[in-house]
This record gives structure tokens, C-alpha cells and sequence, in this order.
């Protein structure tokens, strides 16, 4: 697939959740193009939307409603792709800093139960069982993706699209309707994360 | 499953890889960037840059390399050597860096694994430590183990992980260089008495050290130098090897 032809642009949310520098770069070596979104206005102007997002879901939500682009994401039609605690905000409530998020998916975000005899953080490359979705084309079956995370976004079959094993059984990767969510960095994964990438650039919906 | 992690280390001196690699196919073995996008094509699953550059220039140099790192890379890497206040974290960070690696500075400041870990997350957060056996216990050194502290090794890392940190990257500096094989009696006791990942450090030689390792201590990921870069182990086969003893690698 040619990117380069493409008219597809993606806006990635400039909210201040983390940084941002390797998701632009893995989005430059794919020769996807992208830009930024920092008012509601520029929401119009891409294809596409990365919700990034690193660190506390509730601090990560307090910047974002200070945006004040909540509701006009939630409007959204256009494809979505919420990005390790970017996927987070999309469900209704993290355990992390007891938060209400921007809720499009009724699902909740937990934190990892010691008790199971895991280490937290969640770090390091797992295996990603995913169902027959266009998120997944051309990546592998069981293909490993980097995690790095202190939560997760419960099962629920409804929403599933991907299902990681790590103590119990939780969602890696979500969607409804236009709204997609990875648990694991795509940026950091190698090429199961660049195929990932350029599956959700060319998203059509 | 999640995968036992391999951490080839590169030392770094003025924004250049040092130690002898010799890499067949390299232009520039000097270059960072060339030999992390070589690791990373081999099936390294991280990296971690130590920066042993003693220079004033020291941080404009390393933020340029993250950042070609950064653009170049497609798995995670960590940068350690110098960092000793949240300016300097932050600035990596921004560079690209996935994590940060302390170790003197907190032993010296153990406020600053808190300061970190609240201001970018524990994930960001790796706290080095290098020991050495004395007097049937181990000990805390800094200084690349000339100095020895009053920190007995294992009672360090339960503070480091109680303050906030992410990660223990654990070198044994009895093992460092020997060849033969890691410390992994510590090693495991370390690992059965925290509840954060753990990277070994220190004596690899051989692609059964790193079975053992895996076996016996049970670590999350192994680190090493110089058997990844004069080519005595080639990632690959050092994964297939792990794979035949049920060690969940990725492939």
C-alpha cells in the first residue's frame, strides 16, 4: 500500500498527556501524515484521530476537559484510535484516581490485582489474541505488542477486539463503532505495531 | 504470554557508541542510531543507553542522540548515566526516551525515585544498582563498584520500589565481565521479595547463562554488552535457544 497517495491525514490530540515525540516518529517512518489538534476546529481538518496519552488516567482527563474538546470527540464519526491511557479515557471510569473518563465505551478501567502473583507494571512484549478486525490486517496471529501499564480496561465481549493475558484476561484492544483503543504501544512494537498504524490510517468507515 | 525480554546495552560517549562492536555489516559502528536499528532488526526487545560522558556538553549531546534513536526505532529504550534531577528526565522524555535509568543520584537523593515517578509515572522510572558481595553480604556500590555504601543491596530495592520505582536493572558486579554466567542466588532472592520487574545484569557469557537466569531466578529481562556486540551471541539464536527451554520469548 502507498501511503504517499493517500489523502487520509491523521490529528493526533494535543492535550499534554505525555509525549508525544515517538508516536510522530513511528507516524514519519510509515510516511503517514499527520497534525495536530488543539482546538475543536482542527478536528475537522483530519481524517483520522490519535488519542495519545501516557501517565495517571485522571490527570491525563482533567487535561483534557481543560481542551475542552470532550464533547466534540464524543461527536465524532470519523475513525478513533485511543492510545494506551488514550484508550482508557474512552471508558467510563478508571480505578486511577477514581475518574470519570469521556465514557463512549461502557466499560471500566482496573487496576491490576496483586494477589494474581504478577508484577506491576504490566511491562514488556505479550501476546495479542485478536479477533477478524481491520485493526489487525496483516499482523500475525498472536503477535507480541509492547505493554507498559499499571491498569486495564476489564473484558467484555461487546467491545472486545483483542484479548492479552497478564494475571487474568483483559481487553488490549477495544472498539465501537468509529472508536478504537490499544492497550500496548503500536510505536514501540515493532512492525506489528507499524502494520497496526497503517491498518488504522487506512481505516474507512 | 508475556516474553522474557532481551537488553542488548550500549555504552555512549559524546553522543557515540564506545567498546569494541564489531558488526559485519555496519558502516558507522559508532553510530548509535546504525546499531540500535541493527539490534532492533536482530529481535532485541529494548535497549538501554548508559551515557559515560563526562563533559559539560553531556546533555545537549545525549538529547540529540535520543532523539535520532527516537525517529529510527521501533521497540522501547531507556537512557541512563547522569541524570540527576527532573529537568534532566524530563528532557529525555521529550527526546523520545521510554524510560530513565537512576542510580547514584538516588542513592545520594532517594526523594528523587518519588519526585520522578509522581511527575512522568513509575513506568518511567528504572533504578539501577550495582552490588558487590562483602563480608557474606551484599552491598550497594557506586562508582562502577569502587565505591561501597552503607546500602545493603536488597534492602535498597525494596525503599527504591516503596518510593516509586518501575524497575530494578540489577548488576552484579562480582559477575560484571567474567563470563561466567549471573549472580542468580541474588538474583532471585531480589525477584521473590519485590513486586516490579527485574532486569540481570552482569556475567553473561554464554546463551546458557541466559537459560539459567530465566530458570533459576526467574528474572523479567537479561542485560548484556559485550556477547551481543562482538557477535559471540546472535539474538536470534539466543532466542530459539531460550524458546527450546519453554521460555516465552517473542519471535
Amino acid at each position: 500500500m502507498d501511503n504517499t497517495t493517500s489523502n487520509n491525514t491523521i490529528g493526533i490530540v494535543n492535550y499534554g498527556a505525555g509525549n508525544i515525540f515517538s508516536l510522530t516518529a513511528a507516524l514519519d517512518r510509515q510516511g503517514i501524515s499527520y497534525g495536530m489538534v488543539n482546538t475543536e476546529a482542527d478536528l475537522e481538518k483530519y481524517s483520522h484521530i490519535i488519542i495519545p496519552g501516557v501517565g495517571h488516567a485522571g490527570a491525563a482527563m482533567q487535561k483534557l476537559r481543560q481542551t475542552g474538546l470532550v464533547d466534540a470527540i464524543k461527536a465524532l464519526t470519523k475513525p478513533v484510535l485511543g492510545i494506551c491511557v488514550g484508550m482508557q479515557l474512552l471508558s467510563d471510569h478508571s480505578e486511577e484516581g477514581n475518574a470519570d473518563l469521556i465514557g463512549i465505551v461502557p466499560i471500566k478501567t482496573k487496576l491490576f490485582d496483586k494477589t494474581l502473583g504478577i508484577k506491576i507494571p504490566h511491562m514488556g512484549w505479550n501476546n495479542v489474541n485478536f479477533t477478524n478486525n481491520p485493526l489487525f490486517t496483516n499482523v500475525k496471529p498472536l503477535a507480541q505488542f509492547y505493554f507498559v501499564h499499571s491498569y486495564f480496561i476489564e473484558y467484555n465481549p461487546i467491545f472486545d477486539i483483542a484479548l492479552v493475558t497478564y494475571g487474568n484476561k483483559f481487553s488490549a484492544a477495544i472498539q465501537k463503532n468509529n472508536f478504537f483503543g490499544v492497550q500496548f504501544h503500536p510505536e514501540k512494537s515493532g512492525e506489528a505495531g507499524e502494520q497496526l498504524l497503517k491498518n488504522f490510517y487506512n481505516l474507512t468507515i | 504470554m508475556l516474553s522474557k525480554r532481551i537488553i542488548p546495552c550500549l555504552d555512549v560517549k559524546d553522543g557515540r557508541t564506545v567498546k569494541g562492536v564489531n558488526f559485519v555489516d555496519l558502516r558507522d559502528a559508532g553510530d548509535p542510531v546504525e546499531l540500535a536499528a541493527q539490534y532492533a532488526q536482530q529481535g532485541a526487545d529494548e535497549l538501554v543507553f548508559l551515557d559515560i560522558t563526562a563533559t559539560h556538553e553531556r546533555r545537549k549531546t545525549m538529547i540529540e542522540m535520543v532523539k535520532s534513536v527516537a525517529r529510527q526505532l521501533n521497540i522501547p529504550f531507556t537512557i541512563g548515566g547522569g541524570i540527576t534531577e527532573i529537568a534532566d528526565a524530563e528532557a529525555l522524555l521529550n527526546a523520545g526516551a521510554d524510560k530513565i535509568s537512576i542510580n547514584s543520584a538516588a542513592v545520594r537523593n532517594p526523594k528523587l525515585i518519588e519526585e520522578l515517578a509522581k511527575a512522568f509515572g513509575v513506568q518511567f522510572v528504572v533504578v539501577a544498582v550495582d552490588t558487590k558481595h562483602v563480608d557474606g553480604k551484599n552491598w550497594v556500590h557506586l562508582n562502577g563498584g569502587r565505591l561501597m555504601t552503607e546500602l545493603q543491596t536488597e534492602t535498597w530495592i525494596k525503599q527504591a520500589e516503596e518510593l516509586g520505582a518501575g524497575e530494578i536493572l540489577l548488576t552484579s558486579m562480582d559477575h560484571d565481565g567474567t563470563k561466567a554466567g549471573f549472580d542468580c542466588d541474588l538474583l532471585r532472592k531480589v525477584n521473590d521479595s519485590i513486586n516490579i520487574p527485574i532486569i540481570a545484569s552482569g556475567g553473561a557469557g554464554s546463551m546458557e547463562h541466559f537459560t539459567e537466569v530465566f530458570q533459576k531466578a526467574n528474572v523479567d529481562a537479561a542485560l548484556a554488552a559485550s556477547v551481543f556486540h562482538y557477535g559471540e551471541i546472535l539474538i536470534p539464536d539466543l532466542k530459539q535457544e531460550l524458546s527450546r527451554h519453554q521460555i516465552p520469548v517473542r519471535i
